[in-house]
């Protein structure tokens, strides 16, 4: 028990001593508000401005979440499809790294040009930046199967779907679990960027609108309301984590 | 012989970059039905070659197997065969009881019910009636390996293969093993193939003992053991036990 309370104190307090820390240095070094704004002031704003953050955050949150479905949802059918027939994944996963090389705001743009200025572009973003990291794992852990359990299950005639479903799948799910939660941040990270390159609404619009007014509040205050959203995103995987992956990790 | 295990010149071949390996050459033995023989060599010899090609997950490249009757592959069809593995080989995201219910969840496993074995008879016959909701890591070594027997136990196979069960686990723990296996065989009545390169386990275990010698596998030797059926631990300190044991280890270190 004490060392859960240690565990859940000590990082608090880092951050407490961060916030002082910050604080402290706009105040001695009589830094501008133009360039860093006091943590008072950036708090001040969040309360203030609430209602302009929240409309915004809800289209940012719409597409990360859809994002991340599409994307991940994608991933996990191709790493299923590269499990079961090995000549495509011969030919496509090379193809796949050189694809995730391309870094992903330089495919923004072009992704805009395609989709228009609605959400479209900005989710589908979200959802390759989600794709790769779930599509290594989860080929990984449909694959890295305890050899004597494949044995078995030839020893019991199962069929082919009968091993992917008793098997492969529930194998997976830790491998998948640590690319969500990867996925869950990143995707948040890709809606942002994409609405960076063109979008009237959104966090990344008011980050934009908030850089060229010198409105240094609003500015740390979006990055606040979407660095909260991201977590509160994270933990709902983990949380989900818990509740189905009661096993531990690792054994088989 | 259609009431027995036979093998009959069976050899194994495996080729690699490195050219070609021979694991087992022209192996030949008979098993009547309700038998237990025990697997005994050095490593190398291809003993658990051997009992994979018996559990059809390894092909001949020559010679023949009949099963009581039936390929190999028949008696895998129809459920005829049980698999010990080394590890226990659990599902860690099934309860015991779940993984022992598997093997009646795959393949025809739904259309077993007249021969099948209640799955929680079987935890009752290897002691774990009290775990049936506990998951595999929460189990020691030893009972997760009787979960696994009680696992490859639930179709009501014809034949039991154990490849080195108790390889893993610790003397006191194998011991015990040991004697739970000997009060399962003699309850159920399966013929067991068990491999280990233990000495007293093969001698305490088997009534016969298959001797393999390596390089490449093949038969040395089946010795007939000659011990009281019913056994139990006090039977290894005995002259006669111990007497017993010297010759096999003879017999194995003249293979080489």
């Amino acid at each position: 028990m004490r060392d859960e309370t240690r565990r859940r104190l000590l990082p608090a307090a880092a951050l407490a001593g961060m916030l002082v820390l910050w604080w402290l240095a706009v105040e001695l070094f009589r830094i501008p508000e133009y360039i860093i704004p006091s943590p008072a002031h950036v708090a001040r704003t969040l309360l203030g401005d609430l209602g302009t953050i929240a409309r915004n955050l809800v289209p940012t949150a719409i597409e990360s979440v859809l994002g991340f479905l599409l994307g991940n949802l994608l991933s996990i059918a191709v790493a299923t499809l590269f499990v079961h027939q090995r000549t495509i994944e011969e030919a496509l996963f090379p193809l796949a790294i050189i694809v995730r090389s391309i870094p992903i705001v330089a495919l923004a743009p072009i992704l805009v040009l395609l989709f228009g200025n609605d959400m479209a572009p900005k989710v589908i973003i979200a959802a390759l930046v989600c794709f790769f990291p779930t599509l290594v794992n989860m080929v990984r852990g449909l694959s890295a199967v305890n050899p004597q359990a494949l044995e078995l299950m030839k020893i019991l005639s199962a069929t082919k779907a009968e091993v992917f479903w008793k098997l492969r799948i529930y194998n997976s799910l830790p491998y998948l679990f640590a690319a969500l939660k990867i996925a869950a941040s990143a995707s948040v990270i890709g809606a942002i960027v994409g609405e960076w390159i063109g979008a009237t609404e959104g966090i990344g619009a008011l980050i934009i609108q908030a850089t060229y007014n010198f409105d240094t509040g609003l500015l740390y205050a979006s990055i606040t309301a979407a660095c909260v959203f991201s977590v509160v995103f994270t933990s709902l995987i983990s949380f989900l984590e818990r509740r189905l992956v009661k096993w531990s990790p690792g054994e088989a | 012989m259609s009431d027995s295990v036979s093998v009959r010149n069976v050899s194994v071949k495996f080729s690699s970059d490195r050219g070609e390996t021979e694991a087992l050459r022209d192996v030949s033995f008979e098993l009547p039905r309700g038998g237990f023989v025990s697997i005994l060599g050095p490593s190398g010899c291809g003993k658990s070659t051997l009992l994979r090609v018996v559990a059809d997950l390894v092909s001949p490249s020559s010679g023949s197997l009949s099963l009581f009757g039936r390929s190999p592959a028949e008696a895998r069809r129809s459920r005829e065969l049980g698999f010990v593995f080394q590890d226990a080989a659990l599902l860690p995201w099934r309860t015991v009881r779940e993984n022992v219910e598997l093997p009646l969840e795959v393949g025809n496993g739904r259309h077993l019910s007249e021969k099948a074995s209640k799955p929680e008879d079987l935890l009752e016959l290897v002691g774990l009636s009290q775990w049936h909701r506990a998951y595999p890591h929460e189990l020691s070594g030893g009972m997760r390996q009787r979960v696994s027997i009680a696992r490859a136990l639930v179709t009501g196979p014809k034949i039991l293969l154990m490849d080195e069960p108790f390889g893993a686990l610790d003397e006191i723990t194998r011991d015990r093993l040991n004697d739970e296996l000997r009060r399962v065989w003699i309850e159920t009545g399966t013929t067991i193939l068990f491999v280990t390169h233990s000495i007293p386990e093969a001698l305490y275990l088997g009534e016969r003992v298959l001797m393999l010698a390596a390089h490449p596998g093949r038969v040395r030797e089946m010795v007939t053991t000659h011990l009281p059926s019913k056994r139990d631990i006090s039977l290894r300190e005995t002259p006669d036990f111990v007497k017993q044991a010297g010759d096999l280890r003879g017999i194995l270190e003249s293979c080489g």
